[in-house]
């Protein structure tokens, strides 16, 4: 196959936008390596699931490339150390996170020797699947392309999972963002490799290379690297979001992922270029994922694609793209479509982070104050899903929660195309992101509503047989009191007969009462489950206690603000509701995608 | 926070309704030429009672005045109804009309977003019902009328009813097409003679099809525009030219041609700016068919059976009430998921 032609058909999803590419002014210049950053932060959860297990204690020595902590339960990354120095702290810091809450992170001082672990390669080519899945369990390799899924679940492999095609999702869709396209342009080869891996993994033939005809040079070069194999680059029309893994998959396949399935169901895998090459550095040097490449662009002097360390401080990132421009007000992370703004400037880069934009008022306008839906469906027109936004808008306005979910307020990717072409300048995601943080708590409240309902009704249940054994015991004492008074009487009158009887009934009591003390023993015991097992270590409570203040408080101040603020012209209150409720809702929303796994971008 | 996207692109409230205001401006022009200056007079008054209504109602209601007059939706509903009521009506009558679009039919249901009528249309049927006479007299084309109005007797007869004192009041006056046609077929005459009458032109009324060929124009200006899609128009236009080719291959003696029935009357103003009101429209594109499609069918059994000659504005508003179902038992099928 002359691999240099692309014969591929593309198959157009519905809607999406083309929003100016800003993509230029971070490709200038090749990708730029750091020094040494003076400590580096790293938060231990920095992925979709479980927070890892720490392995380390404050004090230690950690080498380059060490174990931090460990994956925990299914879904759950592993964590090292990104070089080698002294952990200086292991405590709760600010994490490149929505919500502003800060989370468990280790800090490391380097001691600037760059010192490695010993590193174990694996000769991949003549080993099985399952001791390669095993390991790449304690390799830390998550999704690079934002979604950061733990690879090892994708990954599954006893090769029996049906998947006949692999995607590789190169699209990068977002403006702005450039770190795959550099990526591309400079280690085709060793995105090669990695992909080579990933389809014995996987065990599939096909391979199709999805990116946007915006990166000529980075389509060149994976084609040059592709071209004594059979793996095809397929260039697809710049189109945002067609860089989200179902988008991508129709554009190149035509096909449509149902909506309640996983890509693998339909014998597909997605996986991002990053990520291909981090199995690559993974298997055949065996370095566990300890860096990526990040954009560090907008409102900087020298915007450039950066080789960064997980853990890495902002500003150390920031002063090496030329620092910041003096009209920058703060830093977004991802792209402008969906990225969000940083809660503080000193947050560690973590694997998550593919994009650093220096935002200034220059760049970014606020947008003008809404106005009312005037139902004009451009949004409808734009949305890749096919939904009806002005519609969904309109239940997550009014709580109409029900009516939202029948509209198919889940299947919304919250790729920002509606809000970018609302004449009202409605803040739509928004208002998606609240409904189903809504949605999400209801449920729980529900759940835990029936949960309370059976253990109230178990707990009448036992007090009214209790009472009932009780009764009955009183009525046997009665009656052996009495049988007693009939003996002594029978006695007297010299009689032997009804002995047996009355032993008979005395057993019975004592049957009575042992199976009572069984059923209270039993239901305390139950009790105690349902009320919580006992927190593993003291650590881990006092963090989730924290959390669950946090949480509480925001909920608080949000429900201040309903009830205290007049309600201003347009809409704002409600807004000011669904600023508050989002923090709740990135909470929830982490445990939603875990769950739903309907993840955007590469996953 | 997360308040992505930080980027828009998005012409304004504002710019698509002065977009709008723009598009009509040809269909204006050509009035204009065709029925003297009196249209001015109406569109002037119209337009500061719609503001200064709006301007009251957003100030009774606490509303942010500014950026709601600025939307300049109250305009475009205020050039609606005085391109469809008679230039050469009272001064109040466009007035009241005005005042009942945007105080009823526009603020009372909350305003720019909410209104489930057009209010135009609303405003165009209250002043049918109440004042029928004045509503269905129409000026003659200028190059018909016996004697030709000048602009200062135009302005002069609009405030104060009174004409310069040789013209007789059926000199400058005259049936609409649309209402000839229907008066005529009840006298049992056939459509080819009644159409010898010279107030029909080639296709619709002498003048009055330039007025709808202008209104053509602006409509496809909206269209290249992307303020209006295709759905509306076409189907509109399509159903309307199905529905009257029907009944006149039947019996073209007494049903007017589907080209008749396109340039006459407000066919072309609700093709491309009456239906394509977003507010109180539907959103799916098949369910834009269907309601334009039923606008069109029920214009065409009010124009031929109805007890008044057009029937633009019962047709919107009955298919107004159908919105929710429309939308709702169209829903497009969503990525992934079987119909």
């Amino acid at each position: 196959m002359n691999a240099l032609v692309n014969f591929s058909k593309i198959f157009k999803f519905h809607g999406g936008v083309h929003p100016p590419e800003n993509k230029t002014q971070s490709t200038h210049l090749p990708i730029g390596h750091l020094s040494l950053p003076e400590k580096l932060v790293l938060p231990l959860r920095q992925h979709v699931g479980n927070m890892p297990k720490l392995k380390v204690a404050l004090g230690d020595k950690v080498l380059k490339g060490q174990l931090l902590a460990e994956a925990e339960g299914t879904v759950s990354a592993a964590i090292h150390a990104t070089t080698s120095g002294t952990i200086t702290a292991i405590e709760d810091a600010v994490i490149p996170h929505p919500s502003g809450l800060p989370d468990r992170c280790i800090t490391i001082t380097p001691d600037g020797k760059e010192e490695w672990i010993k590193r174990q390669p694996q000769d991949w080519r003549n080993t099985d699947c399952q001791t390669l899945v095993a390991s790449l369990r304690s390799s830390g390799i998550v999704g690079l392309g934002g979604a950061t899924f733990p690879t090892h679940i994708k990954l599954r492999a006893d090769r029996k999972s049906g998947v006949h095609t692999l995607i590789i999702n190169a699209a990068e869709c977002e403006p702005y963002i450039t770190c795959d396209d550099m990526l591309m342009r400079e280690r085709a080869d060793e995105i090669v490799k990695g992909i080579e891996i990933a389809q014995y993994l996987l065990g599939v033939e096909k391979v199709l290379i999805g990116i946007e005809d915006n990166k000529p040079e980075a389509a060149a070069s994976m084609r040059a690297a592709t071209a004594n194999n059979n793996m095809q680059v397929v260039v697809v029309p710049t189109l945002y979001p067609s860089g989200d893994a179902r988008r991508l998959v129709h554009l190149v396949l035509g096909t449509e992922i149902p909506y309640d399935k996983r890509s693998t169901e339909v014998g597909l895998q997605v996986f991002n270029v990053a990520t291909v090459l981090a199995l690559y550095r993974y298997f055949e040097f065996g370095e566990p994922s300890l860096s990526r490449i990040v954009s560090m662009t907008g409102s900087v002097n020298q915007p450039q694609n950066f080789e960064v360390l997980f853990g890495t401080p902002l500003p150390h990132l920031v002063k090496a793209a030329g620092g910041a421009k003096p009209e920058t007000t703060h830093y977004i992370i991802g792209g402008p479509m969906m990225g969000f703004d940083l809660p503080d400037e000193n947050v560690p880069i973590t694997k998550a982070a593919n994009c650093i934009i220096a935002a200034s008022p220059n760049l970014f306008a606020p947008p003008p104050p809404a106005m009312p839906c005037i139902r004009c469906a451009r949004c409808a027109d734009a949305c890749p899903v096919n939904l009806q936004p002005q519609e969904l808008y309109w239940f997550a306005k009014a709580d109409n929660f029900e009516k939202a979910n029948d509209y198919k307020l889940f299947d919304c990717i919250e790729c920002g195309a509606c809000s970018y072409v609302c004449p009202s300048n409605i803040p739509l995601v928004q208002y998606y992101r609240y409904a189903k943080s809504e949605i999400i708590a209801i449920d729980k409240a529900h759940e835990a509503a029936d949960l309370a309902r059976e253990r109230n009704d178990f707990r009448l249940a036992r007090i009214e047989r209790e009472k009932l054994e009780r009764a009955q015991k009183h009525a046997e004492r009665a009656e052996a009191t009495k049988a007693e008074a009939a003996k002594n009487a029978l006695e007297n009158q010299i009689s032997t007969a009804p002995e047996t009887n009355i032993q008979a009934g005395v057993g019975d009591a004592q049957k009575a009462a042992i199976t009572a003390a069984i059923e209270r023993a039993k239901a305390q015991k139950l009790a105690a489950q349902q009320a919580g097992e006992a927190p593993k270590n003291v650590a881990n409570a006092d963090e989730s206690i924290k959390k669950e203040i946090a949480e509480i408080d925001a909920r608080r101040e949000s429900v201040g603000l309903e009830t205290n603020v007049e309600k201003p012209a347009v809409d704002t209150e409600k807004q000011a509701k669904i600023a508050a409720a989002i923090e709740r809702a990135k909470a929830a929303k982490v445990a939603a995608e875990a769950a739903k796994q309907n993840l955007t971008k590469e996953d | 926070m997360n308040r992505s996207p930080y980027i828009f692109d998005a012409p304004s409230v504002s710019a698509m309704m002065l977009k709008v205001l723009l598009a009509l401006v040809p269909g204006i022009i050509t009035y204009l030429w065709v029925f003297g200056g009196g249209i001015l007079v109406t569109l002037t008054l119209a337009t500061l009672t719609a503001l200064f209504a709006e301007a009251a109602m957003l100030k009774l209601r606490r509303r942010p005045i500014q950026p709601f007059l600025m939307d300049f939706s109250a305009v475009i509903t205020a050039w609606l109804l005085a391109l469809a009521i008679p230039p050469l009506a009272p001064w109040w009558l466009i007035v009241v009309g005005t005042l009942f679009a945007v105080v009823v039919a526009k603020q009372l249901y909350g305003g720019l977003g909410y209104n489930p009528f057009n209010p135009a249309m609303i405003g165009y049927a209250v002043l049918l019902i109440s004042f029928p006479a004045i509503m269905t007299k129409w000026p003659a084309a200028l190059q018909l009328a016996q004697t030709k109005l000048s602009f200062s007797d135009q302005f002069h007869y609009i405030f104060s009813g009174l004409l310069p004192n040789e013209v007789k009041l059926d000199a400058v006056t005259s049936a609409t097409p649309l209402d000839y046609l229907k008066t005529q077929l009840m006298l049992k005459h056939d459509v080819a003679s009644i159409k010898e009458a010279p107030l029909f032109g080639t296709l619709g009324g002498k003048g009055g099809e330039y007025v709808t060929m202008a209104y053509l124009v602006g409509g496809l200006y909206l269209w290249q525009q992307k303020i209006i899609s295709w759905h509306l128009p076409t189907a509109f236009l399509g159903a309307l030219a199905l529905i009257s080719g029907a009944f006149w291959l039947l019996d073209s003696t007494h049903f007017a041609s589907p080209l008749f029935h396109l340039f006459s009357g407000a066919s072309m103003l609700c093709a491309f700016f009456i239906i394509t009101d977003p507010v109180s429209g539907p959103t799916t594109p098949k369910g834009k068919l269907y309601f334009a499609a039923g606008v069109a069918l029920i214009t065409y059994l009010v124009r031929v059976y109805g007890g008044y000659p057009d029937g633009v504005a019962f047709a919107v508003i009955f298919m107004n009430i159908c919105v929710p179902l429309i939308d709702a038992s169209t829903q497009p099928r969503v990525f992934g998921h079987e119909k």
